[in-house]
């Protein structure tokens, strides 16, 4: 320390800031698209609960006897092959892709996340075994790999939820276990056994806050990339069926419009990107005040 | 002089690599051939509809080998494989077989063209500006291509195709809008026809690309040799090409294997969006009307791609890591 250092008026004592003062503390220093990426969502997810508020009309309800009317004062953004309202459909897709999608990703952490902090602190060969199997599926590319089960089992909401969810544990399931391994190895672990702490309270009390912010970040990215498989198996056709209001079905069933410079199928394809893109400067920007949340700087 | 080989970590490492590669492409075929032998569901009833009497039923699963027991059918299988013989397709009706080599065989050409075509066009272009992008660290052209990158990796492919279409061959018609194309066509022609599907794949794969390779050279900037060049008032040009990308190649070989592997999945969207009649395609019309050997088929080649790809660029990271190669 050099001599004039001391001569600088004393600092405030810094006290340990709440987990809540940190974020408001982030959210302050967060960029504009942050708060864009944040506001996106935050209409998405209001889409999606109040969807029959807001929409104008039924989601499935054939309201014009005029299949693929031009937008109008009526019906915003024209009608569909059936009839139905393109707006309506768009808002309850909102609940349908964006809900299937989260509770995949949710299933694929419940699934994904237990087994690899299990295999961090269980016997060597099931760390093995449960190892062994996650490389294999992994060697599969995913969308292929999801082709072949749903040759197999057929399209349905259940099989495609399963399907995904298990595909996407994988991944989960190897940073849930290299994490968990790192921290298992510190002296407090070791403390909490000796003290005689049972396994379940060492993984919830001193595991899983400590690798809570990785598992965080990675539920954004895991369902960014869990909601364009979906939207990318539904575009195909074989993904969510008919008449359930979706993204990816709509842009394949108005495809064909683009050829006549129509841009109605570029809404539902444009709904996803945003909302991708969104995810994507949140979860950018949650890394950086998870590193806060750690070194507490 | 056998034993040196045998010992050097460099070669053990490679070989255990190559036999954990093999070993895997064995358990995958295994998966793949599994799900028509193991789960549930018969496919001779399903295909043959609600009016087959079991003895129609019976002579389909015999004409398809059905009835044969299944590690039999394995080994048939798995053995015809490699040399090209996929067996019958579900389509084959009773005078009429079809099979699947017959249904993918042409296709395969096609997609290998397009991917071919596809590497060709990113690749350049993927490690310039991913090489730009390092030298340029933090300046405004390396986060205009930061935000591009990150946008372009988290849009849906079909987004990207159709928008290209609209601007590229609706509102200015520089291109066609679907790649159909017959085996009668002119090479350049066919080219002219696939320009739009091999610029969405390029969008994504470039973006992928550029990314990993600003991140190789990035951390090969920060070794201590290139100070020292940098030090010794080396121009950076010359600091990056003679310094840095001899040793740069080796990650940068990986990449470029690594994200082939990436455009064989990439490739089934983008044939669906633009009609272009390619193996990906194939596979989805087989799901659909769940054809499940041809399903089969196009997954054992995909699947088998996809690992060697990534065996190729595991084995060159091994063999270019210099650890390895000067044993102690």
């Amino acid at each position: 320390m050099r001599p004039s250092d001391t001569n600088l008026p004393a600092r405030a004592v810094r006290y340990r800031r709440s987990r809540t003062g940190l974020v408001w503390a982030g959210l302050r220093r967060a960029s504009l698209t942050t708060w864009l990426g944040l506001c996106v969502i935050l209409l998405y997810a209001i889409l999606a609960l109040f969807a029959p508020l807001i929409a104008p009309y039924g989601e499935a309800d054939v309201v014009s006897s005029q299949p693929f009317a031009a937008w109008n004062s009526t019906f915003l953004f024209g009608t569909d092959q059936l009839g139905r309202d393109v707006m309506s459909r768009i808002i309850y897709g909102a609940r349908n892709s964006v809900g299937i999608a989260f509770i995949t990703t949710t299933i694929a952490f419940l699934l994904g996340g237990t087994l690899g902090i299990l295999s961090a602190i269980s016997p060597s060969w099931l760390d093995h075994v449960l190892s062994g199997v996650a490389d294999m599926l992994m060697a599969i590319p995913q969308l292929i790999f999801a082709l072949i089960l749903l040759a197999l089992f057929g399209s349905s909401i259940p099989s495609i939820v399963m399907i995904i969810a298990v595909l996407n544990s994988t991944q989960i399931f190897r940073l849930a276990r290299s994490s968990a391994r790192n921290v298992a190895v510190m002296e407090f672990i070791e403390v909490a056994s000796l003290r005689g702490e049972r396994t379940l309270w060492i993984i919830v009390r001193e595991i899983l806050p400590n690798i809570m912010p990785t598992l965080i970040a990675e539920f954004g990215l895991r369902f960014c990339f869990v909601f364009l498989t979906i939207s990318a198996l539904s575009f195909l056709g074989l993904g969510i069926q008919p008449p359930s209001a979706d993204w990816g079905t709509m842009v394949r069933e108005s495809a064909t419009f683009i050829s006549y410079g129509n841009i109605t199928p570029l809404l539902p394809a444009a709904a996803i990107a945003l909302l991708t893109v969104s995810i994507n400067f949140v979860v950018d920007w949650f890394l950086d005040i998870a590193s806060g949340l750690r070194d507490d700087q | 002089m056998r034993k040196e080989i045998i010992s050097n970590p460099l070669f053990r490492t490679i070989f255990t690599r190559l036999g954990l590669g093999f070993v895997t492409l064995f358990a995958v075929s295994l998966i793949i051939f599994a799900a028509i032998a193991v789960l549930p569901g018969d496919f001779a009833k399903a295909t043959l509809g609600r009016a087959a009497t079991p003895e129609t039923v019976a002579n389909f699963q015999k004409s398809l080998g059905l009835d044969r027991p299944v590690a039999e059918r394995y080994l048939k299988w798995i053995g015809g494989a490699v040399t090209g013989d996929l067996g019958l397709s579900f389509s084959s009706g009773s005078g009429t077989p079809r099979t699947v080599g017959s249904i993918i065989g042409p296709r395969l050409k096609n997609t290998l063209f397009l991917a071919g075509i596809t590497a060709l066009v990113a690749i350049p272009i993927a490690l310039l500006l991913g090489i730009i992008a390092a030298i340029r660290r933090n300046s405004w052209l390396d986060r205009i291509l930061n935000a591009v990158t990150l946008a372009s990796i988290s849009f849906p492919e079909f987004f990207v195709a159709y928008v290209l279409m609209l601007l590229l061959a609706v509102k200015l018609p520089l291109f066609y809008s679907l790649a159909r194309v017959t085996p009668s066509m002119g090479s350049i022609e066919v080219l002219e026809r696939i320009a739009l599907p091999v610029l969405t794949l390029s969008f994504g794969i470039i973006a992928h690309m550029m990314r990993m390779t600003r991140a190789a050279i990035i951390g090969l900037l920060s070794h201590p040799y290139i100070e020292m060049a940098k030090l010794k008032g080396v121009p950076p040009w010359r600091v990056i090409l003679r310094h840095a990308l001899p040793n740069a190649w080796a990650p940068i070989v990986a990449v470029i294997a690594f994200n082939l592997a990436y455009l064989i999945v990439g490739v089934v969207v983008v044939e669906v969006v633009f009609v272009y009649p390619g193996i990906g395609q194939a596979m989805v019309d087989a799901v659909r009307s769940r054809d499940i050997p041809v399903v089969q088929g196009c997954a054992l080649i995909f699947a088998a791609s996809y690992i060697l790809l990534n065996l190729l660029a595991d084995v060159i990271a091994i063999a270019t890591n210099p650890r390895l190669a000067h044993p102690r």
